[in-house]
């Protein structure tokens, strides 16, 4: 088993969709949620994934493709 | 000796020890080092500052590292210039340039740098790594290769050939990552994961930023031992300016300065502003952006520390403010040309940011300011280099000198007519 850490940033007309719910269910992941903010216009959240790492790739992969941004828990590695 | 005493969470404040970790285990927040403030007020003095060496490590006893293990290049101490040509044609009667293209690698990432490099010998690591657009990149290259480590550096595959060698030469392990720049950065965080490596921005991270606070420090002592009304600071990640606000404070709380009014403001690029567009829409959610501007080294689309930015910005009366690509080259030029520094897109981006603050006022009559120039302009040559004059190409006598010279000396008159 495999976890991984990310944020996940959600815009204004992602907020109502059960996103987290249907990625651990669809790919067989647990989500632990230890941070989070929403508002009415936009929210992030910041968890740990478990599961089988191809299966933490296929769901982060569907996830982006969602629309979410998704992005390690330190925000960009990469720097100028 | 260094004071630091442990690792702290900025979100939950649970303690860990100095540790090459980087996330709060509990609630995944960042970790910051924490001192033992009251052994560092007994061992720190203005004296034994100044009695210290010419480079960052005169400040050995504010950092998180062994100073006598140093993987020293000599990072630091560089010029604070007064710049009265450049205030006069920004209408800013008392302004500084604190000129960090001054530094061994040419950018303030010595200074982060030269800290992780030090604390990941200390730890035992053996490879130094880092994901850069340039500048990190030549200087982890650089401090590895002084400390005798090995370095793997990664780089987006369609860098310029400038920033390539600026790295090559120092003979690290040079990975081309094929992929967007999200793909690079996901990619590095992974492999950061995976394997037994001092990542100077992802587990040496709280070590690393504390190198930035040297920059405060100086311009502080620099000064005469104080601290400026107003910065004028470039903004990636927001850690640089956020520390640099630290390092003034610091100073106060040791008795180093008087009280600390300074007003911290910050610039971007507008193809990748976050920070700024929070600023302007009255929030501390910065919504993540995909960067599309020519200052790369400022090119971060998810800003780690751009929530505390925006804290510190509300917190002195601060402002943001960014510049468009034009902008920048137009800033690289006029700095240039009015104060013979030649500074990288992120310098032209701080100069726009004076202009734009100036123009709207929100620079006070009076104010010292001083504006950080934070990387050299040789290794961002593309974006200038299409907007400068030609030489004047001439045979090897006086006539034909003589002749281009006034066909450009009109040509330019025309120019400036029309």
């Amino acid at each position: 088993m495999a976890t991984r850490k990310v944020k996940l940033t959600f815009l204004q007309q992602l907020i109502t969709l059960p996103i987290i719910y249907e990625l651990g269910k669809e790919f067989n992941l647990v989500t632990n949620i230890r941070r989070a903010d929403v508002t009415q216009e936009h929210g992030w959240v910041v968890l740990e994934l478990e599961g089988d790492e191809e299966e933490i790739e296929r769901g982060l992969d569907w996830v982006a493709a969602k629309g979410v941004r998704v992005d390690p828990v330190t925000g960009d590695i990469v720097e100028g | 000796m260094s004071f630091a005493s442990a690792l702290r969470c900025r979100e939950c404040k649970r303690e860990y020890p100095l540790e090459p970790t980087y996330v709060c285990e509990f609630c995944f927040g960042p970790l910051e080092v924490v001192y033992d403030r009251d052994g560092m007020r007994e061992a720190v003095s203005r004296e034994s500052i100044e009695g210290g060496p010419t480079s960052m490590w005169r400040y050995a006893a504010l950092l998180p590292c062994d100073a006598e293990q140093a993987v020293d290049i000599q990072a630091g101490f560089t010029p604070l210039i007064k710049a009265d040509r450049l205030g006069k044609a920004l209408g800013i009667d008392d302004l500084y340039l604190k000129n960090d293209c001054a530094n061994p690698t040419w950018s303030f990432k010595d200074r982060v740098v030269t800290v992780a490099a030090t604390k990941a010998k200390e730890f035992g690591f053996e490879t130094l790594a880092c994901a850069s657009t340039g500048n990190l990149a030549n200087s982890v290259a650089a401090h590895a290769a002084s400390a005798g480590l090995d370095a793997i550096v990664f780089i987006p595959s369609d860098l310029e050939q400038g920033k390539i060698v600026g790295s090559a030469i120092y003979n690290p392990t040079l990975v081309a990552v094929n992929g967007n720049y999200d793909d690079v950065n996901r990619l590095c965080s992974e492999l950061a994961g995976k394997y037994p490596w001092a990542f100077v921005n992802v587990n040496m991270r709280p070590y690393y930023a504390e190198g930035s606070k040297t920059l405060g420090y100086e311009v502080a002592e620099q000064l005469g031992w104080r601290a400026p009304d107003h910065c004028v600071v470039p903004m990636a990640s927001g850690s640089l300016y956020v520390k640099i606000w630290k390092g003034l404070q610091e100073f106060a709380d040791l008795g180093l300065i008087g009280d600390v009014h300074t007003r911290m403001s910050g610039a971007q690029a507008l193809g990748c502003s976050p920070i700024v567009t929070a600023f302007e829409a009255g929030t501390k959610n910065v919504l993540p952006v995909r960067p599309s501007t020519i200052a790369k080294s400022l090119a971060i689309g998810n800003p780690a520390d751009g929530f505390y930015a925006l804290g510190v910005m509300e917190e002195t009366g601060g402002l943001a403010v960014s510049a468009t690509d034009d902008e920048i080259v137009e800033g690289i030029k006029l700095l240039a040309q009015t104060e013979g520094i030649f500074a990288e897109t992120a310098g032209g981006v701080v100069t726009t940011g004076l202009k734009k603050l100036a123009a709207a006022g929100g620079i006070r009559k009076g104010e010292l300011v001083v504006a950080f120039i934070t990387g050299a302009g040789l290794k961002t040559q593309e974006a200038v280099m299409d907007t400068l004059e030609p030489p004047l190409q001439v045979e090897p006598n006086i006539t034909a000198f003589e002749e281009a010279l006034g066909e450009r000396r009109a040509a330019n008159v025309q120019t400036a007519n029309a």
